[in-house]
């Protein structure tokens, strides 16, 4: 279909309007959660969160955007210059990619690719390589080792995260998310692959780097890891992709687990499908926040020894049992 | 050969300055931790940027003029201090307080006590990385601290002691205030057990770390709930009771190990425990003058010295003083529990992760300004 499509002028359209889109939608919905993330931060420590600028201070996290852009943006001073001002960038270009690729609905997908899968998972392995760049290159003690412990927690993440995902699309035999969600139709993934979903879901939790995995910024021991010695908006996009990517694992987990733009077991209820999937995605978000809010952090060998020791063996058996019983089905 | 390859062990160990200003130092401490990768090889506490030359302060104040001296080094248990210095110079003078100030002051101090581990238990989540138990902590604090405020004026830095009484009387609000916050925290006991300490990854990160055993908390002098994590049932209440101390039916929790769980479940029982001290006080307050009117506000004891021992929050806290027979002490010195608590991490913190390191830090509930003074 896209092939075809592939030399018209509608395809081109298309695709210059989904760039626009994303680019709007990937910064608001990064605002909005930071609300959200403050709001049942408040709600769950039993107080209010922001409530002074609009209406239950939604309007919070755009005047704190504002703040940061006006503020300076201070290199250290022997810090590797070109290096830090890079990080921030190349932390927040490659999220917007899987934006791309994301099945928002039945007709909004921008790009559906036959390798989309494969795509967000490249890229988002580019947000480690800006965290090391960004924490190597501030010449401080604290974000050198904050940098080092996401590359460890990304290298043992990963591949749990990778074979969880591997034992969905053995099932569909395909990486396009549109026939991933297709194959949801009837039965969300979530119900034939548990085990996967569990996986998947707490390897994304160490992947956005959140709590109870937030290692590599722990603020009560890194002060703030990789990012301690930006200001402004570096900080800024750094603290933006970090919601964005949570999105992106979120909206991956609804579209490979959760029947992506389907509602449950085939009933849509007339709701339209990108609604389906926002909510999903968003009632997701929350649990993510939830544990953030809910959990004390893991120690660093801790979370090594769970990735290695318990994911990863968890995660190869459940692929290989997923393969046995296809091969007999 | 050996010369080609630089020893890769020695290129490996760097220092890191934790703190002065530091997340997790509580204060300004500083810790020089000698790393290899994330392994503590080394920690040596550098201590002394708050201090404000409190003991010298003393010598040129009167007795009653050093009170808001005294709660201010160990800020968290205020009326702690301020209980003991006033037992002290009680000690010196000869002054004998009224029955009720006794129970007042008991009361009082439990209640500062109990604020104190409160505060230490949330910021001690808070070093873990778990936030949410810090504002529960402080939404039960700020009862007590509203309790206090109503009889001593004053939410942080009470000064509410007097030598022969206290500086107010309390009334029926206060008690029935006080008895409906030990209602309202025994009720919070089994969410705080629910969230945390039954937490797993709690458990995990605070079992068989940091541990201070007996022998190491003789060789550097920890007192408090570190020294009865370890199993030693040592509190000044029961050993040498001072005030109306012996009259009330409570126990010493100790540990066994002396781990940072152990030390978190005994200052997790000692509130419960100050919760039961307060309301045997509250039954046994009797009525009568909450000061003794004889005490003139120029103390004046006569020569000699005085050293009077008493828990606070941390450990055994001490004053020594000595009078000239004149107004104004000769000598003030305080002996605080934070500096061994403190100073045995030199030990303890060796071979520990940075994460560790910060737990054990938290664990131990140090106030730098008590050290400092």
């Amino acid at each position: 279909m896209m092939e075809a499509a592939a030399t018209s002028g509608a395809y081109w359209l298309r695709l210059i309007i989904g760039l626009v889109i994303v680019l709007i939608f990937s910064q608001l919905n990064a605002l909005f959660l930071v609300w959200l993330e403050r709001k049942v931060a408040g709600h769950i420590q039993v107080r209010l969160g922001p409530m002074e600028v609009g209406p239950h201070g939604l309007l919070q996290t755009i005047v704190d955007g504002i703040k940061l852009v006006g503020k300076e943006l201070i290199t250290p001073a022997r810090a590797d210059r070109i290096l830090f001002v890079i990080a921030p960038v190349l932390v927040f270009t490659p999220v917007l990619v899987a934006f791309l690729v994301l099945p928002f609905g039945p007709d909004l997908i921008i790009r559906d690719m036959n390798v989309g899968l494969l795509l967000i998972f490249a890229f988002s392995t580019f947000s480690v390589l800006a965290i090391l760049v960004g924490g190597w290159a501030s010449n401080n003690k604290y974000a050198l080792l904050g940098a080092i412990r996401s590359v460890a927690q990304a290298v043992a993440y990963e591949i749990p995260l990778l074979l969880s995902v591997m034992s969905v699309v053995l099932m569909v035999n395909s990486f396009r998310f549109s026939e991933l969600v297709m194959a949801q139709q009837r039965v969300w993934f979530v119900f034939l692959q548990p085990v996967a979903a569990l996986i998947y879901f707490i390897c994304a939790t160490a992947e956005t780097n959140r709590a109870p995995f937030d290692i590599p910024e722990a603020e009560s021991e890194l002060v703030a890891g990789f990012h301690t010695e930006y200001s402004g908006m570096r900080f800024g996009l750094f603290f933006l992709a970090e919601y964005t990517n949570m999105f992106i694992v979120c909206a991956v987990a609804t579209s490979l687990f959760f029947g992506g733009w389907h509602g449950p077991f085939g009933f849509s209820f007339k709701i339209p499908g990108v609604v389906w999937f926002l909510a999903k995605t968003y009632v997701l978000l929350y649990v993510l926040m939830w544990f953030r809010w809910t959990f004390p952090r893991v120690r660093f060998d801790q979370l090594m020894n769970f990735s290695w020791k318990v994911l990863i063996p968890l995660s190869m058996l459940n692929l290989v049992i997923t393969a046995l019983v296809l091969k007999l089905i | 050969m050996a010369e080609y390859f630089p020893q890769p062990a020695q290129q490996q160990i760097y220092s890191l300055n934790l703190g002065p200003q530091h997340p997790s130092t509580h204060g300004v401490l500083r810790v020089l931790l000698t790393l290899d990768g994330e392994y503590v090889l080394e920690a040596d506490p550098i201590i002394g940027y708050g201090h404000r030359g409190h003991e010298k302060m003393g010598e040129n104040r009167t007795y009653l003029q050093f009170m808001p001296n005294a709660s201010r080094m160990d800020y968290l248990s205020g009326l702690l201090y301020n209980h003991g210095f006033c037992l002290a110079v009680e000690k010196l003078a000869g002054i004998d307080p009224p029955e009720r100030a006794k129970y007042i002051r008991v009361i009082c101090a439990e209640l500062n006590r109990i604020s104190s581990h409160l505060l230490w238990f949330g910021t001690f989540l808070m070093d873990l990385g778990a936030f949410t138990p810090f504002l529960y902590c402080f939404d039960d604090r700020e009862n007590i601290l509203d309790i206090l405020d109503r009889v001593s004026g004053s939410r942080l830095t009470y000064s509410y002691c007097r030598f022969g009484g206290v500086s107010r009387d309390v009334d029926e609000v206060f008690v029935e205030q006080t008895r409906a916050f030990i209602k309202r925290l025994r009720s919070r006991w089994p969410d705080y057990h629910n969230l945390v300490t039954k937490n797993v990854i709690f458990i995990h990160r605070v079992r068989d770390v940091g541990i201070i055993d007996k022998d190491l908390a003789r060789r550097f002098g920890v007192t408090g709930p570190n020294l009865r994590a370890a199993g030693v049932a040592f509190d000044m209440r029961k050993v040498e009771p001072y005030e109306v101390y012996d009259r009330f039916d409570f126990e010493i929790p100790t540990g066994t190990k002396g781990d940072a769980l152990d030390r978190y479940r005994v200052r997790l029982e000692e509130m419960e425990q100050s919760c039961r001290i307060i309301e045997q006080a509250l039954d046994q307050m009797p009525a009568g003058p909450y000061r003794q009117e004889r005490v003139r506000l120029k103390v004046k004891p006569p020569r000699g010295e005085v050293y009077f021992a008493f828990e606070s929050a941390r450990g055994q806290t001490a004053y020594y003083l000595v009078s000239d027979g004149s107004p104004y002490p000769y000598r003030v010195h305080v002996r605080v529990p934070s500096f061994g608590n403190l100073h045995c991490l030199t030990d303890v913190l060796k071979e520990t992760l940075v994460a560790d390191a910060i737990a054990i830090l938290g664990s131990i509930d140090i106030v730098v300004p008590e050290i400092d003074r």
